[in-house]
């Protein structure tokens, strides 16, 4: 959106305003259109008012093209006199200019993605992995991350599941909930804490492609001291929510216990 | 093959098996022919309508109705008769509450029930 009119006169020192403007525009129906056209926000918000800044931006984008260059004498007469010489290749020397085409509907990159999340998956849920290494385990929904994984935990102490991050779509979500209110998660728990760790040693050879091939990559994967701090912290706030909750041994075993389909149950049939 | 006691009359309270009333239970107000009754269940939420009798079980009960008598007295004699608790009480009924709850356990409810089972 345009920047907010100023309407007070330029020259006088501003207070910052207090508080941000309620959006002048808005969507209509959660559409892509706007209540107001271009031409009426400009009037609506007095942008006429507004002195245009000249970006100095363009200045120095002159100035580093300029740097790209080193400027040579050759010789022959009908040569120019003189050629720019690049310092440094381009990674692509273009013949003709792009042809700017307008993006009418750019490409989303992952970060601005809608994470969405199954209406029956709620904090303090519990669900059944169907897949992974803890396929058929009870496990407690803590929170979604803001990649849109859900974050996990068995608790360890029951079911062997440590905090982890678990897709959505690979999740049954029951009916059974525990009040995770008084639950209080780390704060670093996100997505880069539980992103997988690549070695140093493959991630140079992969940069550079000169490192031997065939070195051993790195010792086993070993917890970390924060995780088990965590997954401590975490544990203790759930087993006493469990504890709380009017099903609490109940509760415990139901966690311990592995999820499976008997004969003449159909999934499609049963109410989790 | 079972008693033939059971017959198509003013005031059987009949069980509705399919559409948008199934399961619910109703009384017979009126009989218009041979496959067509007119069934009224104020009491248990069946709105005044022409039923098919394929769509009927007829129940052992039977209140004491006038024919085409109007909802108020359906509801009235419906509530002196204490259809409500009688039809709870059947083993029929019973079995399709049994039937109901079985459907809609939850994953916890149905492990709770294995265990209870050991």
């Amino acid at each position: 959106m345009a920047p907010k009119a100023q309407k007070k006169p330029q020259g006088k020192q501003m207070a910052k305003s207090s508080a941000p403007h309620k959006p002048k525009n808005s969507a209509i129906n959660a559409s892509r259109l706007m209540k107001y056209s271009r031409a009426r926000i400009f009037q609506r918000k007095a942008a006429y008012k507004v002195k245009k800044v000249k970006t100095p931006a363009k200045k120095s984008a002159e100035k580093a093209a300029a740097a790209a260059f080193v400027v040579k004498k050759i010789g022959g007469d009908k040569n120019g006199g003189e050629r720019k010489v690049y310092k440094k290749t381009p990674k692509s020397l273009p013949t003709q200019v792009a042809s700017r085409k307008v993006q009418l509907r750019p490409k989303k990159t992952f970060k601005k993605h809608v994470r969405r999340i199954r209406s029956n998956l709620a904090p303090g849920a519990v669900l059944i992995l169907l897949a992974g290494r803890h396929k058929g385990k009870r496990v407690v929904l803590l929170k979604q991350l803001e990649s849109g994984l859900l974050l996990v935990t068995g608790p360890r102490k029951l079911n062997g599941c440590p905090l982890r991050r678990v897709s959505q779509r690979y999740v049954i979500g029951t009916k059974t909930r525990i009040d995770i209110s008084k639950v209080a998660l780390p704060e670093r728990l996100n997505d880069a804490y539980f992103r997988r760790q690549r070695s140093a040693k493959k991630s140079a050879a992969s940069a550079g492609g000169s490192a031997d091939i065939f070195a051993k990559s790195d010792a086993a994967y070993a917890v970390s001291a924060e995780r088990r701090e965590d997954q401590a912290a975490v544990d203790k706030a759930l087993m006493g929510a469990i504890k709380a909750s009017g099903d609490g041994p109940m509760l415990r075993s139901y966690l311990r216990s592995l999820f499976s389909i008997k004969s003449g149950q159909r999934p499609h049939a049963m109410v989790f | 093959m079972g008693k033939l006691d059971k017959f198509v009359e003013v005031g059987r309270v009949a069980f509705i098996a399919n559409g948008k009333d199934s399961g619910k239970v109703c009384a017979i107000a009126e009989i218009i022919d041979q496959n067509r009754v007119l069934i009224d269940g104020p009491c248990s939420g069946v709105r005044r309508q022409v039923c098919d009798m394929k769509r009927l079980h007829l129940t052992r009960f039977c209140i004491d109705l006038p024919h085409s008598a109007r909802t108020a007295v359906v509801r009235r004699k419906w509530t002196a008769a204490k259809l409500d608790e009688k039809w709870k009480e059947t083993s029929w009924a019973k079995k399709l509450e049994s039937r109901r709850l079985r459907t809609n356990m939850s994953d916890f409810d149905r492990f709770k029930l294995a265990r209870a089972k050991q």
